[in-house]
C-alpha cells in the first residue's frame, strides 16, 4: 500500500461521517430490544486500530463491542508455554516472537527461564530463525505461535527443507472453529461477528458461510485501518439491524471468496487441525494445528523428549487463580471485573496472557486507559 | 514533589526491564539507589527527584551535574555511534535542566579485551567531534579493560558539569501551559531497532542523536521564565516523558497526535514492526512546557536553529485528569501509555 492509500483510509471526515452511520444503525438495531446491540471482533489487531485511534471514544452509546479470543499470544495455553520453558531448561536455544516471551506458563515464562540463564533468541520472523539455525552448531527450536496467517509462513519454511539442526514447537491456532466454541457460550449476547480481515485473504470470505448458517449471525470481513473498522462496524451493525444473517466483505481490495488457494495448500501440506486447549476459552476441537507426520523430523515434539515434571518442584503462582483471562477473552467480562488487573497484574509483571501480549486486551486497556469516557475533556481548561 | 504514579515493589531479580526507562526503573532508583542517598539542602534538586540531573547551591549561582552509561548494540548505527551518544546523552541531561554551557566532560570507558584499536580510533574521533558541537571538552577519565566475556565490548560512562543562573525543572507545567517537542520524534529508536534486526527496509532511518544544548540556549533566550519544564525523551520515548512531567506537576496533557512531527519512513518502520514511534528513544530532542504568552515566540526561535526546524506545538496542560496523557488522535481519544517493560515487536 502506498503513502496515499493509507491517507485515503485515515481521513477522519470520511470517519465521522462513518460514525454517525454507524449511531443511525445502531438506533435501528435497538428499536426492537432495549439492551444494547454487542458484537464480538476475534482479531488482536482489530483492538488495536480500535484503541490506537481512539475510536472507542466515538462509537455511539447502545453498541458494545467486545473483543474476543483474536490475539494467538493470549490464547497460547500454560502447558504449551511450559513445554518451551522445559526445553530451554534443558539447555536447547530456543527462537521465538518478542511476544511470546512474558507468557506466563505454570512456573516460569520464557523471559523468567532466560534470566535464570537458558538461551531464547527473539526472531521477527520464522525465516530469521531458520538463518540463526544455519549460522548454530547445535539445535534450535522454533517455538510458533499465530493463527492461520503466520501458520502459512511456518508452512513454506518447512516445505523448503530447513537445516537438520531446526525444528518447531508449533503453537499455532487456527480461528474458524472458536467462533463456534464462542457462538454457543450459554448466555452469549453475541449478535454479530467482525472477522479479521488478514486472516481471510488466505481463508477467503467464504469459510464463514456454513457458520453464518449455523448461528444464524451475520459476519463482516473487515481490514484494520480506522476507517476500514468502522465500515465494518456499520455494515454489521446494518445486517444486525436489518435482521439479516449473511457472510459480507468490507474488505474487499484485500478479501475474496476463495482466499489465497496457493496459501491454502500450503497450511494443509505441513499441519493438521487438532483439537486443544486455548488458554481460558475450552477444549477447541481442530483449534490447534499440528505438523503432519511427513514433517515429523522438524516436529519439536517428537525430536526431544521434554521433561515438564522438571518444572514443577516450582509451586504455580497463587495470583493466576484469580485470573479471569478467560472470561475476558469470552467477552463475559471486561479487564475493571478483574481485582489483578493494573495492581497484581500490569504490563511489567503480568499474570494472565492478555496482559503480556500488546494484542491483549488488559494489556490494550492498561495502555491506553481502557474505557475511560474522554469525551468530557475541555482543552486549556484555564490559561 | 513526589510523583502520582504507583510504583511496584521491586522483584527478586533484576531483569531488563528495570533498564527500560519506565515505572520499573523508577521502583529500582526510589527503593534500592535513591534510599538515604541523595538529599539535597538550599533548593536544589537531588536523587529523588529523579530528573535530568542535580542541582547544588554554589553562592548565588547553579551547579548543574549529571552521569549517564552507554551501551548500545551495534555500536554504530545510521547517523552516529556510541561515542557521539556519549556525549550527547551527557550534555542533552545539563540542558535539559537549563544548564547549557557545560562546562566540562569525563569519561569513563571500560573496553572489553580484544577490542580493535582501530574501532576505538573511530569512536572517539565522534566523541571529539560532538565535543566541539557541544562547545566542550574531555578533561579527566578512567580505563578499564576486561577480560574476554566479562562485558560486551564497550561502555563508556560520561558525567558533565555546567553552572547557571537559572535552572529548569521538569516539574513546573500549570494548565493552559503550551507543550512544544524540538523535532522528529522516534528517530533514533527505530533506526537502532532496525540496524539490531537487520530488517531489510526500503526507507532510510538515521538517528537524531546530536548534543542540542545551542538549540535549548536559543530557546530559553526567546522564552526566558516562560518555559517552566523540560525533559529529554530517550527511553521510553515521548510518551514516557509526557507522562512523567504530567505526574510530577500534577497535571493532565491534552496531545494532538496529528501534530507530533514523525518522518514517513520512522512511522513505516513503527507500523512493520507494530512499535509506537511515540514510545521509543530520541536521542537529539526536547519536550517544553511554556506558558501560553511565550509559545509563539520560542517555537519560532526552536524553528530557526538548524536542529530545532522541524519544532511543533503539540499540545496544552488542563487541570483534569492530573497525571494523565489524553492523545486525541483526530478519530477520537485515547489515554497516552508509558512503555513499559522491555519492547517487543508483535507478531501480525
Amino acid at each position: 500500500m502506498n503513502d496515499l492509500d493509507a491517507l485515503r483510509f485515515r481521513d477522519p471526515v470520511r470517519a465521522r461521517a462513518l460514525a454517525d452511520a454507524l449511531a443511525h444503525h445502531v438506533r435501528r438495531a435497538r428499536r426492537a430490544a432495549d439492551r444494547p446491540v454487542a458484537v464480538m471482533h476475534v482479531c488482536g489487531s482489530h483492538e488495536q486500530a480500535i484503541a490506537r485511534f481512539g475510536l472507542r471514544a466515538t462509537f455511539p452509546e447502545g453498541l458494545e463491542v467486545i473483543m474476543g479470543p483474536g490475539c494467538p499470544v493470549c490464547v497460547t495455553d500454560v502447558p504449551e508455554v511450559d513445554e518451551a520453558v522445559a526445553l530451554a531448561r534443558q539447555g536447547v536455544r530456543i527462537a521465538t516472537y518478542g511476544d511470546m516471551l512474558r507468557v506466563p506458563g505454570t512456573a516460569q515464562s520464557l523471559a523468567d527461564a532466560r534470566a535464570a540463564g537458558a538461551r531464547v533468541d527473539v526472531v521477527y520472523s520464522i525465516s530469521q530463525a531458520v538463518e540463526l539455525a544455519r549460522s548454530l552448531d547445535e539445535e534450535l527450536v522454533f517455538f510458533a505461535s499465530g493463527f492461520e496467517t503466520t501458520a502459512v509462513a511456518t508452512a513454506a519454511v518447512v516445505l523448503a527443507g530447513p537445516p537438520a539442526n531446526f525444528s518447531i514447537l508449533s503453537a499455532h491456532k487456527y480461528i474458524p472453529p472458536v467462533m463456534e466454541i464462542v457462538a454457543e457460550m450459554p448466555g452469549t449476547r453475541i449478535e454479530g461477528f467482525l472477522a479479521a480481515g488478514h486472516a481471510a485473504t488466505i481463508t477467503g470470505w467464504g469459510v464463514f458461510e456454513p457458520f453464518v448458517a449455523r448461528h444464524g449471525v451475520p459476519v463482516v470481513v473487515a481490514g484494520f485501518e480506522p476507517l476500514d473498522v468502522l465500515a465494518g462496524l456499520v455494515r454489521l451493525v446494518e445486517l444486525i439491524a436489518d435482521g439479516v444473517a449473511r457472510v459480507d466483505n468490507a474488505y474487499p481490495r484485500c478479501v475474496d471468496q476463495h482466499g489465497n488457494r496457493a496459501a491454502q495448500a500450503v497450511l494443509w501440506k505441513v499441519f493438521a487441525p487438532i483439537g486443544g486447549r486455548w488458554r481460558g476459552i475450552a477444549h477447541v476441537p481442530n483449534g490447534n494445528l499440528r505438523l503432519l507426520d511427513t514433517y515429523a523430523r522438524w516436529d519439536a515434539r517428537r525430536r526431544f523428549t521434554i521433561d515438564l515434571a522438571a518444572l514443577w518442584d516450582h509451586a504455580p503462582p497463587a495470583l493466576v487463580q484469580h485470573c479471569q483471562c478467560g472470561d475476558i477473552m469470552a467477552g463475559i467480562a471486561s479487564p475493571h471485573d478483574c481485582t489483578l488487573f493494573g495492581k497484581a497484574c500490569t504490563p511489567d509483571a503480568p499474570v494472565g496472557a492478555c496482559m503480556v501480549s500488546t494484542e491483549g486486551t488488559c494489556r490494550i486497556w492498561h495502555q491506553y486507559g481502557g474505557q475511560p469516557d474522554l469525551r468530557s475533556i475541555r482543552r486549556g481548561a484555564r490559561s | 514533589m513526589r510523583d502520582l504514579r504507583f510504583l511496584r515493589p521491586v522483584d527478586e531479580r533484576i531483569t531488563l526491564k528495570y533498564g527500560a526507562g519506565g515505572r520499573a526503573m523508577r521502583a529500582l532508583i526510589e527503593q534500592i539507589f535513591a534510599d538515604g542517598l541523595g538529599e539535597v539542602d538550599d533548593g536544589g534538586v537531588g536523587l529523588a527527584a529523579m530528573d535530568d540531573g542535580a542541582v547544588l547551591r554554589i553562592g548565588d549561582r547553579w551547579l548543574v551535574i549529571t552521569t549517564d552509561s552507554h551501551v548500545v548494540q551495534p555500536r554504530f548505527f545510521p547517523g552516529g555511534d556510541i561515542g557521539r551518544l556519549a556525549v550527547a546523552g551527557t550534555v542533552n541531561d545539563l540542558a535539559m535542566m537549563g544548564a547549557t554551557e557545560p562546562l566540562a566532560l569525563t569519561c569513563a570507558t571500560i573496553v572489553e579485551e580484544g577490542f580493535a584499536r582501530e574501532e576505538l580510533e573511530r569512536i572517539w574521533a565522534s566523541i571529539r567531534q560532538a565535543c566541539l558541537e557541544a562547545g566542550t571538552t574531555v578533561v579527566t577519565g578512567d580505563t578499564k579493560v576486561m577480560g574476554r566475556g566479562e562485558l560486551d565490548g564497550l561502555v563508556i560512562n560520561t558525567t558533565g558539569v555546567a553552572i547557571t543562573d537559572r535552572f529548569v525543572r521538569d516539574n513546573g507545567l500549570r494548565p493552559g501551559d503550551r507543550l512544544l517537542v524540538t523535532g522528529t520524534v522516534g528517530d533514533h529508536g527505530l533506526a537502532v531497532m532496525a540496524t539490531r534486526n537487520e530488517l531489510a527496509l526500503e526507507v532510510e532511518l538515521a538517528s537524531d542523536v546530536a548534543p542540542i544544548n545551542g538549540l535549548v540556549r536559543a530557546a530559553l533566550a526567546a522564552g526566558g521564565d516562560g518555559i517552566v519544564a523540560m525533559k529529554d525523551p530517550t527511553r521510553g520515548g515521548l510518551a514516557s516523558a509526557l507522562a512523567e512531567m504530567a505526574g510530577k506537576s500534577r497535571v493532565g496533557l491534552v496531545i494532538d497526535e496529528r501534530a507530533v512531527p514523525v518522518k514517513d519512513a520512522v512511522r513505516a518502520a513503527g507500523e512493520l514492526l507494530g512499535i509506537d514511534p511515540l514510545l521509543v528513544a530520541n536521542e537529539g530532542k526536547a519536550v517544553m512546557g511554556v506558558r501560553a504568552a511565550v509559545a509563539d515566540a520560542v517555537l519560532e526561535a526552536l524553528r530557526r536553529h538548524p536542529l530545532g526546524r522541524d519544532a511543533a506545538l503539540i499540545g496544552v496542560c488542563i487541570d483534569e485528569r492530573p497525571g494523565a496523557v489524553v492523545l486525541e488522535t483526530g478519530f477520537g481519544r485515547r489515554l497516552l501509555g508509558e512503555a513499559e517493560g522491555e519492547l517487543q515487536p508483535r507478531i501480525c
